[in-house]
């Protein structure tokens, strides 16, 4: 597939969707295609990255999503390093700033980062001079889950302009949420967002969704079925009064599909299911699931990441990130 | 030569250059794609476990062409396919622009085959060198032959073409643009300077 895109990739840190253009996301889905094609090749790997390191800092419990950046390094022959909290020094105490400095200072180029606090790696890529991944940044932004779930949208259904997508679940607590919301009304895809009251945001309308209590009118007439996780371990308090009751009224099953949905609704999770709460087991593993096929794209999508980011240019650095360099950044 | 023509453009928008001599008409380039074809056909004994791979994104259009003539010619399908070289280029640390990946369309096994890897300008070698070092790591071929449309000279590496359209004595400085109604819009060869 030939890319038609007349943008050129000027940021030097990956920190969220809400600060790329449409074609921005455009050109790195496009180039994601390319390296979907290197991972079904006898010898999925390729020298592009040769030479450069990259640092898996996670801060908080990831499978997914860190095995998924470590394989998208390799596959492109960039060396890494994970670290996780439990066995570094975060837990005798080092600030964050200091841990990634140290590391930074053993030559390191990019530096993919997790963490609980929003605003984490913002904070981090004014400190140090290796490029910033943000891999999730409490429940702020979590950018390449949302690359993968649009190109997955693309790939699956040959647009993403004008599909009704809806997401259901914990929207309060979800970055997954966030991101893929800026991701989507960007693109151009009208987006529902559907949980218990205690679990939407007032005033999510402003980030251009719909907001519905009512999981059947979410169903009604949508392409794609985004399932986010109940994220108990995020609640301070119940926000509901007990599982069995959120699956009374949120839970996606086939009763339900049938009853209120489209027949070919495409059914996304970003990971971990909670088998038989947000999901029904037979849903999770039905013919209009592409969970699984998300996994996947989940590399190829990291890879584009990785390229893009490996390879701007110190003059054509972005002014804005210019600007944050210079100001030390504030956390938002 | 995708990597020596971002040289060239990179030297261009320094530089305004300006048109020396048109080589080829789209005449000129008919006919010399079906020499070549020939030329293929007559050393590979009739095209037995033949497989075309062209260079994108020109290369490819010219190795689908090679197919058309050879089908013409024997009567029977070629396997083609396009390579992107960008993720094993040498310079992606160097060059001032930011590269581009399209996708590699290689959809047969090439173990076993005798490939014709076909580009439009030879002129490092270094695009060559690029080609077959990621088709090394889709299958074991059993030989790699190299067409090009055109041979300008100024190797950096030991790479020699199998089989060459017009060969052109050019200054390193100047610049050798094949131009396909594919892409460009127009069909010819030209040396700019």
């Amino acid at each position: 597939m030939s890319t038609k895109n007349t943008v050129k990739w000027t940021k030097k840190h990956l920190l969220g969707i809400e600060d790329l253009s449409a074609e921005e996301i455009q050109l790195i889905l496009d180039h994601a295609v390319g390296f979907k094609e290197v991972l079904e090749r006898p010898i999925p790997k390729v020298p592009t990255l040769r030479g450069k390191t990259i640092v898996n800092m996670f801060c908080e419990p990831s499978t997914r999503t860190r095995s998924s950046f470590e394989l998208a390094a390799k596959r492109l022959s960039a060396d890494t390093l994970n670290l996780a909290t439990a066995s570094s020094s975060f837990l005798k105490g080092e600030t964050l700033k200091d841990t990634a400095r140290n590391i930074e200072a053993m030559k390191v180029d990019m530096i993919v980062m997790r963490h609980a606090c929003p605003g984490a790696p913002h904070f981090l890529s004014g400190c140090v001079g290796a490029s910033v991944i943000n891999a999730g940044d409490g429940a702020h932004e979590h950018p390449t889950q949302a690359l993968l779930d649009v190109f997955t949208i693309r790939e699956k259904l040959g647009k993403v302009k004008g599909l009704k997508v809806s997401i259901i679940g914990d929207i309060a607590h979800s970055r997954v949420a966030r991101s893929n919301i800026w991701a989507l009304t960007k693109l151009g895809a009208k987006v529902t967002v559907c949980g218990p009251k205690t679990l939407i945001p007032v005033e999510i309308e402003k980030m251009g969704v719909r907001a519905t209590y009512d999981v059947k009118e979410a169903l009604s007439g949508a392409d794609v079925l985004n399932m986010l996780r109940i994220q108990l371990e995020r609640q301070k308090r119940p926000l509901f009064p007990s599982i069995r009751e959120y699956v009374r009224e949120f839970g996606i099953n086939s009763r339900l599909l049938e009853k209120h949905a489209k027949k070919e609704v495409m059914i996304m999770h970003p990971g971990p299911i909670n088998r038989g709460v947000e999901l029904s087991q037979d849903v999770a593993d039905g013919e209009y699931s592409v969970i699984l096929n998300q996994v996947t794209n989940g590399v190829a999508v990291r890879m584009a990441v990785l390229f893009l980011l490996g390879h701007v240019k110190k003059e054509q650095v972005g002014e804005q990130h210019k600007k944050m360099m210079k100001n030390k950044l504030t956390i938002p | 030569m995708s990597m020596d023509r971002a040289r060239g453009k990179r030297q261009r928008d320094e530089m305004e250059l300006k048109l020396k001599s048109r080589i080829l008409d789209a005449e000129g380039i008919k006919r010399t794609l079906q020499r070549i074809s020939h030329e293929i056909l007559e050393k590979n004994q009739g095209g037995v476990e033949l497989a075309i791979i062209g260079i994108r994104c020109r290369g490819a259009y010219l190795a689908e062409r090679i197919a058309e003539n050879i089908k013409t010619i024997e009567g029977k399908e070629t396997p083609v396919g396009a390579l992107d070289i960008t993720m094993y280029r040498d310079d992606l640390t160097e060059i001032a622009e930011q590269p581009v990946v399209h996708s590699t369309e290689i959809e047969f096994d090439i173990t076993g085959k005798k490939i014709i890897l076909v580009d439009d300008v030879l002129f490092s070698g270094r695009t060559v060198r690029c080609a077959l070092d990621e088709l090394i790591d889709f299958g074991r071929p059993a030989n790699i032959q190299l067409a090009v449309l055109i041979d300008r000279g100024h190797r950096e590496l030991p790479i020699r073409p199998d089989f060459v359209g017009k060969n052109i004595p050019t200054a390193k400085e100047e610049s050798v643009e094949v131009r396909l109604k594919n892409v460009d819009g127009v069909e010819e060869v030209v040396v700019l300077a």
